[in-house]
């Protein structure tokens, strides 16, 4: 490890993909560069771990993409799911640099593959690491250190001393040979957000965010965030946004990742502790819809739901980890669950008597749906009827929030008085609220970092260059 | 339920798996894996032996270790893997020589040894068995060749008898049919995918072996191992057909096929299992199967005593140390072939077998 008491050109805070983006380009650009990574090495990355795609515009198909995703068609995407919450210079650019990252994140070490079993829907507009995310970081790690980039593990910023909207230096919990106190001429921030930390949750939450589940690494905790925010850097986004999906109830509290997640609710009815529907289950074509989950279970009495689904559709949706809980009958399958049986009972049966006939086609929005049933289930309605009855049991799976730093087009911070900051750069989920103002989209977390990563690093380099 | 707890454990890791599906580019395993939704005895061992243990699927999991899901799928598929070679071996009363791997073939090793070494001694005075001999037909002076041929021959036989009954039980396990059906496409793609190593690549950037930067060395090795073993044995064939049909009897000049293609492949096989020995030595212990480090190095270390003793005598064959170096390169050889059915030879046959039976699968698969 390099001597750590000497100024360095970049500081990264963070260790995932906007960071390490950040931090190799820095590097190619002259600088010498530190990472500090709060994490173990194990733990490295953040939410970088769990992920498996990024969405990037391209003009024609490739070997990976079955087709083109132009600009066009990504701004109307964006536009459509943040309902117009969004910085359009900012998204606009974003979504032109992204056409380039395709190829420059391959330079990086980086390998792409075809959309994975059981995502084809997703073939077009993204491409998929081969290996997954933790194979992306790893790549990008060796890249980084082949480079010189200096990487330190367990290395939690405690404070960071900031002066009129420029960085001097940052604070260390533990000292990495004697070194206390890292000094460096520009700061680029990437160290994600504050998910798990319930505490912070529960300021717009109250108590319900102590059934959350967070699909991440405990270290997300946000304190680099609020370090910024107390240090006169603007906000941006709304701070009880954030992306939450519907996952098994019985994943653990932490990191759990992606295979904790259902998609089945479109093949059957979700029900709260009362036995109670309460969404259209038919809504859109997964995964369109899929991120709506988090937040309806979220509301509900005490966070938690149960997708109802009967023998039939079982090889309907990918493998769960969790197996699905059953019953011989539908009073069985309540008690199992803790419902109240007669209530249970009385909702499935009104739900198979509103039941119309149609043909069932699970990849288009099909006519099968109920009649006089509310919530309605507007499309895949089949009746539940053949034994055994099963049940996956869900709570809301917190991956990410949207509270962040505003940035300019340098990825450089812009502080409450509206004046760019003098060194420091943002880039990832810590500025994600500028392009994504609510709602999400499939891979566009890894673009936002990769895109504002390798800018900030650049503009990073620039800045301490002159 | 399954019948060991490794299975159980297989089981479990591969229902992890098959929700996650981030590493099906990596090698064969997962798009087979993503076939099933669930798990037999017989489907867990087909994945244990199609897995190369190139380590990429440990390397890039985020539920590895010390994650809580404690996912290590090259370990698990290893000890179930090797479990398996005990499971099909024939005779059964045999299987139990997979347990103490190691100790087995060294004793059988040096009991071939011991006895090629008497018994050259005891049919021969020592002017014969130290004595210098050159020309055609100068090792038979110390074994006559339809003694040799017919002993060799035999252990040969007997290896390929036991080899093909315990391919037999593996093919009945997997849920084929006995008697394969001639696939001639699949078996040609497994030959393609065995013979390049194609999933021992880590998905295209080469096998993690002591830490987490991916490397090619294993596949080298294993190169000049494999290729080395099949020129040396090239060259007992066309030795034999030398034999009898153009009657013309060993040892050959250095310039003729026999002695170039054992003197190429003498010299892979040489270099390879050292390489490979070296890389075994080397390798993160999270992804082995420690149990099984004598039957790994066993079967190298036999390949390795193969190659040395049939080089030695090829140098020392026209000198007094020609007797006593035949009498250990025969019984290394021998013990080599008496021993490959009961040993980490076996490891190529399975592999194979799961290769062909992957190949029979995706065509399978793309035409539904």
């Amino acid at each position: 490890m390099a001597d750590l008491k000497k100024k360095f050109d970049v500081l990264v805070i963070g260790g995932g993909n906007a960071a390490l983006c950040a931090a190799i380009s820095a590097r190619r650009a002259g600088a010498s560069v530190l990472v500090l990574e709060g994490a173990p090495k194990f733990y490295r990355g953040g939410n970088t771990r769990h992920t498996r795609n990024m969405r990037c515009a391209h003009d024609a198909a490739t070997d990976i993409l079955t087709g083109p995703y132009t600009e066009d068609e990504f701004w109307d995407d964006l536009l459509r799911l943040t309902g117009g919450q969004t910085d359009e210079e900012l998204a606009k650019f974003m979504i032109a640099e992204s056409k380039d990252i395709l190829n420059w994140i391959v330079e990086q070490g980086v390998r792409w593959q075809p959309s994975l079993g059981g995502t084809l829907s997703l073939g077009r507009t993204n491409s998929f690491f081969l290996g997954g995310g933790r194979a992306m970081l790893n790549a990008l790690y060796l890249t980084a250190e082949k480079l010189g980039v200096e990487i330190a593990y367990d290395a939690e910023v405690t404070d960071l001393q900031i002066e009129d909207g420029m960085f001097l230096s940052a604070t260390l919990k533990q000292p990495i040979d004697g070194a206390s106190e890292i000094r460096a001429s520009a700061l680029v921030a990437a160290a994600g957000g504050f998910e798990a930390n319930i505490e912070w949750l529960k300021e717009y939450w109250g108590d319900a965010a102590d059934n959350f589940l967070i699909r991440g690494t405990p270290y997300n905790r946000g304190s680099i965030l609020k370090m910024l925010l107390d240090k006169g850097v603007q906000e941006i986004g709304d701070p009880t946004q954030c992306h939450a999906v519907a996952i098994d109830a019985r994943a653990p509290k932490f990191d759990g990742g992606i295979i904790t997640r259902h998609d089945s609710v479109v093949f059957g009815i979700v029900v709260n502790k009362h036995a109670q529907r309460f969404y259209d289950e038919g809504e859109d074509i997964w995964p369109k819809r899929y991120a709506i989950w988090g937040r309806l279970v979220a509301v509900q009495p005490d966070q938690i739901a149960y997708i109802i689904f009967d023998s039939t559709v079982v090889t309907s949706f990918m493998p769960t980890l969790f197996p699905p809980i059953a019953g011989a009958t539908l009073a069985e399958l309540a008690g199992k669950l803790g419902l109240e049986p007669t209530a249970l009972e009385k909702t499935v049966a009104d739900f198979n008597a509103a039941v119309r006939p149609g043909t069932f086609d699970h990849t288009i929005l099909d006519d099968c749906r109920t009649e006089g049933l509310t919530p309605p289930k507007t499309h895949w309605a089949r009746k539940i009827e053949t034994p055994p009855y099963l049940a996956y049991p869900v709570r809301p799976g917190i991956t990410f929030t949207y509270l962040g730093t505003r940035v300019n087009r340098q990825a450089r911070m812009v502080m409450k008085d509206g004046k760019p900051s003098a060194n420091m750069f943002a880039a990832g989920e810590i500025m994600a609220g500028n392009v994504l103002g609510k709602g999400y989209a499939a891979g566009i977390g890894m673009t936002i970092g990769s895109v504002f990563g390798r800018v900030a690093g650049r503009e990073a380099a620039k800045n301490a260059r002159n | 339920m399954h019948g060991t707890r490794i299975l159980e454990e297989a089981d479990r890791l591969m229902t992890v798996c098959n929700s996650c599906r981030y590493c099906e580019g990596l090698c064969a395993v997962f798009p087979a894996m993503e076939m099933r939704r669930a798990f037999s005895d017989g489907d867990l061992n087909y994945l244990a032996n199609l897995c190369h243990s190139c380590g990429a699927c440990y390397t890039d999991c985020q539920f590895s270790p010390p994650h809580e899901f404690n996912v290590n799928v090259p370990r698990t598929l290893a000890v179930a893997r090797a479990e398996s070679y005990a499971a099909y071996a024939w005779p059964r009363a045999f299987s139990g020589a997979f347990a103490r791997n190691g100790l087995v073939i060294s004793l059988v090793a040096a009991l071939s040894v011991a006895a090629f070494i008497f018994g050259f001694a005891a049919l021969h005075d020592r002017q014969v068995l130290f004595g210098v001999h050159t020309g055609p037909g100068a090792f038979y002076k110390l074994m006559p060749h339809n003694a040799m041929a017919a002993l060799f021959g035999a252990a040969f036989l007997y290896a390929i008898v036991a080899l093909v009954m315990g391919v037999r039980a593996f093919w009945r396990d997997i849920g084929e049919p006995v008697g394969m059906k001639t696939d001639m496409a699949a078996l040609l793609q497994a030959i393609r995918d065995a013979g390049e190593l194609r999933y021992l690549d880590g998905g295209g950037v080469g096998c993690f072996n002591e830490d987490d930067r991916p490397t090619d060395r294993r596949r080298l090795y294993h190169h000049l191992t494999f290729y080395g073993f099949a020129l040396c044995f090239a060259s007992t064939c066309v030795a034999t057909l030398y034999h009898y049909l153009l009657a013309r009897q060993a040892p050959y000049p250095w310039w003729d096929i026999p002695v170039v293609l054992g003197t190429l492949g003498g010299i892979g096989l040489l270099i390879g299992p050292i390489g490979l020995l070296a890389e075994r030595w080397k390798r993160d212990p999270v992804l082995v199967d420690e149990a099984r480090y004598g039957m790994d190095v066993a079967f190298i270390v036999m390949l390795f005593l193969t190659s040395l003793t049939g080089m030695a005598l090829l140098l020392l064959r026209e000198t007094a140390a020609m007797g006593p170096l035949l009498a250990l390169h025969l019984g290394v050889v021998f013990s080599l072939f008496v021993t490959m059915p009961y040993g980490k030879f076996v490891h190529g046959i399975y592999r194979f077998a799961a290769l062909v039976r992957y190949a029979m699968e995706r065509k399978a698969m793309a035409h539904v």
